[in-house]
């Protein structure tokens, strides 16, 4: 694997609220290449998007953050805050959930897809402008040229995410960060947007970071994937990997929860249970309370350390199993 | 239905635990009870004319000096306390009754009658508040209950207009269009359902509009419209001492700091209210109807 | 948008068609009769019986309120039961002397909320934040008229730097004017200063949380330029409106100010006819600044429109 485009090293981020401290990420680490697609998968309050918004300095001012977050091999963390905002900006690009509410109602989109450029390339509004009709152009925005005065309420939904993702590689960054992107879109439109960022990513070498809580999603486009519970990495692997070889029980769990035509009149395996509270994590395992499994003690009261399944595969669980897991 | 027994009881708690609230409250208690007691609380008449102490420096005998005519001005904003209350309160009392009439006809009903009210309304929203009242109370005649009517019909419309808008969420909610399906009557409905559930911006817009009140009622005074003389009232007492002011600053700063202080607590029990029951209904319709 | 605008037009002019009846009933509330009452006790009854020829009040309900409309409509709007001038010329005549005290307090207002709310907003929590909200707090509950009175105290009284009251004409002596007005446009403008504060910090802060402010952060942009460029240009389309709106309602509740300062403007005129019982001249003052009231809000939902995309393609 060549030089990471981005890593983490044992990210932390905790909050003070009223009720006490309440750690939304909890030592996580890992990185993504050029040209290679991570995706982050678990459920809401999982720590996914916050491990990634903490470490590109957006998270709430609230916000304790420490480790390590290294940019090109530079410390993000260590930076002041208008170092790390102008590296921010100028090699990273963020896709946020929802199309609707991330553009600036009162500003045409061309000037909000080129401001980046103005701001980090150096180019003038002219060149910033002539920028945005290519990359309209590029995310597939029929009549770029004709549009891009347009406001963003003239746009559909699908239409807007094209635009927010054009607006995302407005300096050519070397990571795209992509945050449910597809969440907010129905079907059809999810997966022309799936395809959409695979096809800019092999011609533009960008690493994406790509977080959801769609395997499916997963499964089309990611080179790896970290599974996120409780604000802890509890797998991490190459897809394919994953999908054969589940080792820790949420993923297995994650992995029979996804509907199969082929047991079809069944009844949904559904994950009993809800997410641990930030303001309440156990010393052990954090899914121990929902695990089907249980099939070491040892998980319930000391944290598993990450264990090398094989091959960049590795596991948060004392649990070991060769029997089960086959299953997908 | 307890839902809003738990409203009157997280208000109650927020209330309790908010200082500036508190401070609210305690000052309109004592307001109250001064102005009940007024007179009895008072240690001159509120006429005792004094020739040999007139504009007297604020001593032990006079907290607040004398006035022009020798009479002690601490018991004259002590006198005074009961108009102002009472003219707020009934003339707010007015503003609602007749407001939440017409907003619940018009948002219930819709139709061509929710447009012959709110064009009303709006009618009487075009007049800046002060002026209508000026105008109202100059052509019935200064006094305290032509300043009552006035500010009542002044502040009538924007009781019309929340309780308007409460009135149509609340018809779209399940429980309303059930009770309309099984053919309950209107006024029951209205009574039963609709009523408990506008309660909520109505109570802050009570406070809020009662605080405005108490400063249109000293403004009319002030112009001499409002209480007549010998009744004692802040505004007239403001009024006449303001030949006076500067060389007696007691004339100006007592009675003025009395309004104040009064209308203060409304406010801030009235923003206290505001955010435990109505946090959307914010800051664009004071805005709109804020100056006097 | 050209259908917005004619509605709204429409709207308007309904409106303005209650308030000249609103107006015309005023006079028609008055208990007696409303000429000898402001003629007084000593008058002449061929004063008596031209005043009252001319108001025409002996004519019926519908056709008195449709002439006054009509001659409304035209300028005329009657004469004064005192002087015999014409209305108009004497409502028109002061006029300016209150567009000179309210466009100076809103100048004074916006120079001290804008600031205050943006900062306010943005370094929401710090003390700043705090004795900015306490500030609006005290500003809206203070009487304007006591507002008044204490800044004569101090600043007539004790410092003697101002005079306690008075006018002069901008155009005659600017210096003057300057002097006269800054008690009063600061008294009114008080008011209006906290107002607006409170209004634009919490349209501030709504923008703040809104995502494209967060994506505008994401994309590495200036604090300031996300403020300016970002969250100002949305935060501040509704302030324009309760902007004008303040404007419009000073132009008609300065009348407690203009008569504390004895500032020649409208609102003096108002009280100077009810004591008087110039009820012509009170209904003339009235209508005139409803409809101005009126016209400022018609330009500012225009504006609004104008001012948000989102309105304006319909």
């Amino acid at each position: 694997m060549s030089d990471p485009v981005l890593s983490l090293e044992d990210l932390t981020v905790t909050f003070g609220t009223r009720r006490g401290p309440a750690r939304a990420v909890a030592g996580v680490s890992w990185s993504v290449a050029r040209g290679e697609t991570l995706a982050l998968v678990g459920e809401s309050g999982s720590g996914k998007s916050m491990s990634v918004l903490a470490a590109t300095g957006l998270a709430p001012r609230s916000a304790q953050v420490s480790g390590k977050v290294r940019l090109h091999g530079e410390d993000l963390l260590a930076d002041t805050e208008a170092g790390r905002r102008r590296r921010r900006g100028r090699h990273i690009g963020f896709v946020f959930q929802d199309p609707m509410t991330s553009l600036n109602p009162v500003l045409p989109i061309g000037r909000q897809v080129g401001e980046a450029s103005e701001e980090h390339l150096g180019l003038t509004r002219r060149q910033a402008r002539d920028r945005a009709v290519e990359l309209l152009d590029l995310v597939g925005i029929p009549s770029a040229r004709e549009r891009v005065d347009s406001f963003p309420h003239q746009f559909s939904g699908g239409m807007r995410q094209r635009v927010v993702i054009a607006m995302a590689l407005a300096c050519d960054p070397d990571l795209l960060v992509a945050d449910e992107p597809t969440t907010a879109l129905d079907v059809t439109t999810q997966a022309q947007i799936v395809e959409l960022v695979a096809r800019l990513q092999d011609r533009l070498g960008t690493a994406v970071v790509w977080i959801t809580h769609d395997l499916g999603v997963v499964a089309g486009i990611a080179d790896r994937v970290g599974v996120m519970y409780g604000g802890r990495i509890v797998e991490q692997a190459r897809v394919d990997d994953l999908f054969a070889d589940p080792s820790h029980p949420y993923t297995q769990a994650l992995l029979a929860a996804r509907p199969d035509p082929a047991h079809a009149g069944g009844e949904l395996p559904a994950i009993s249970g809800s997410p641990p509270s930030p303001l309440e994590l156990p010393q052990g395992c954090a899914f121990w309370p929902r695990c089907p499994v249980r099939g070491d003690a040892r998980c319930e009261h000391e944290l598993p350390p990450l264990r090398e399944v094989g091959g960049g595969h590795v596991v948060r669980t004392f649990y070991r199993s060769e029997t089960i897991g086959r299953s997908a | 239905m307890s839902d809003h027994e738990s409203t009157f009881r997280r208000a109650v708690s927020t209330l309790r635990r908010d200082p500036l609230a508190v401070i609210g409250v305690v000052v309109l208690v004592v307001l109250v009870v001064v102005g009940v007691l007024g007179p009895w609380l008072a240690p001159y008449g509120t006429n005792d004319v004094d020739v040999d102490n007139m504009l007297a420096h604020p001593s032990a005998a006079h907290p607040f000096g004398t006035d022009e005519l020798g009479r002690d001005v601490f018991s004259r904003v002590i006198v005074a306390a009961r108009v102002s209350l009472e003219v707020a309160v009934v003339s707010v009392g007015l503003a609602l009754a007749v407001g939440v009439l017409i907003g619940l006809v018009a948002g219930y009903y819709r139709g061509w009658a929710d447009n012959l009210l709110m064009r009303c309304m709006d009618v009487l929203f075009a007049f800046p508040v002060l002026l209508l009242a000026v105008a109202i109370v100059a052509v019935l005649g200064p006094g305290l209950l032509t300043a009552m009517v006035a500010i009542g019909v002044v502040y009538a419309p924007i009781f019309a207009r929340v309780t308007r808008a409460s009135v149509l969420s609340v018809r779209e909610q399940v429980f309303v269009r059930a009770a309309v399906s099984i053919g309950t009557s209107d006024a029951r409905i209205m009574r039963r359902h609709v009523l408990p559930n506008i309660a909520a911006p109505l109570i802050v817009q009570t406070s809020l509009s009662l605080a405005f009140a108490i400063l249109s009622e000293a403004a009319l005074s002030f112009l001499g419209l409002g209480v007549q003389p010998p009744a004692p009232s802040w505004g007239r007492m403001l009024y006449d001492g303001r030949g006076f002011v500067t060389d007696a600053w007691w004339l100006g700063v007592f009675p003025g700091a009395a309004i104040f202080v009064t209308v203060l607590a409304f406010n801030l029990v009235g923003d206290a209210l505001r955010d435990v029951l109505d946090p959307r209904q914010l800051t664009l319709s004071e805005a709109r109807r804020s100056t006097r | 948008m050209g259908r917005f605008v004619v509605r709204r037009l429409v709207q308007s002019a309904v409106v303005l068609l209650g308030v000249t009846l609103v107006v015309f009933l005023l006079l028609q509330l008055v208990p007696g009769d409303p000429v000898r009452i402001a003629l007084g006790t000593r008058y002449d009854q061929g004063t008596y019986d031209a005043l009252r020829a001319r108001s025409g009040l002996d004519r019926p309900l519908v056709v008195q309120y449709l002439s006054y409309v009509g001659h409304a409509a035209t300028g005329d709007l009657g004469v004064s039961f005192r002087t015999g001038q014409p209305v108009t010329t004497i409502v028109l005549e002061r006029l300016p002397a209150t567009l000179s005290l309210a466009l100076t307090a809103i100048v004074l207002a916006l120079l001290v909320a804008f600031p205050l709310g943006i900062l306010s907003a943005v370094r929401s929590g710090s003390a700043l934040d705090h004795a900015a909200r306490v500030f609006s707090q005290l500003g809206v509950s203070v009487p304007d008229f006591w507002m008044g009175i204490m800044g004569i105290l101090l600043f007539s009284g004790v410092l003697a730097w101002l005079p306690p009251s008075g006018y002069e004409s901008l155009r005659e002596s600017p210096a003057g004017w300057a002097s006269h007005v800054i008690l009063p446009a600061a008294t009114v403008g008080l008011v209006s200063a906290s107002i607006l504060t409170r209004f634009i910090r919490s349209s501030v802060l709504e923008v703040l949380s809104e995502d494209f402010v967060r994506t505008a952060d994401a994309k590495g942009l200036r604090p300031r330029v996300v403020v300016l460029r970002h969250v100002l240009r949305n935060a501040l389309i509704p302030v324009v409106t309760v902007v004008a709106v303040q404007l419009a309602s000073l132009l008609g509740g300065v009348i407690v100010v203009e008569v504390l300062f004895a500032w020649p403007g409208i609102g003096r005129l108002t009280y100077d006819s009810v004591q008087a019982r110039d009820y012509p001249v009170l209904q003339g003052a009235v209508l005139l600044v409803a409809a101005l009231f009126l016209f400022v809000n018609l330009l500012v939902d225009i504006l609004y429109a104008r001012l948000d995309p989102r309105i304006s393609v319909r």
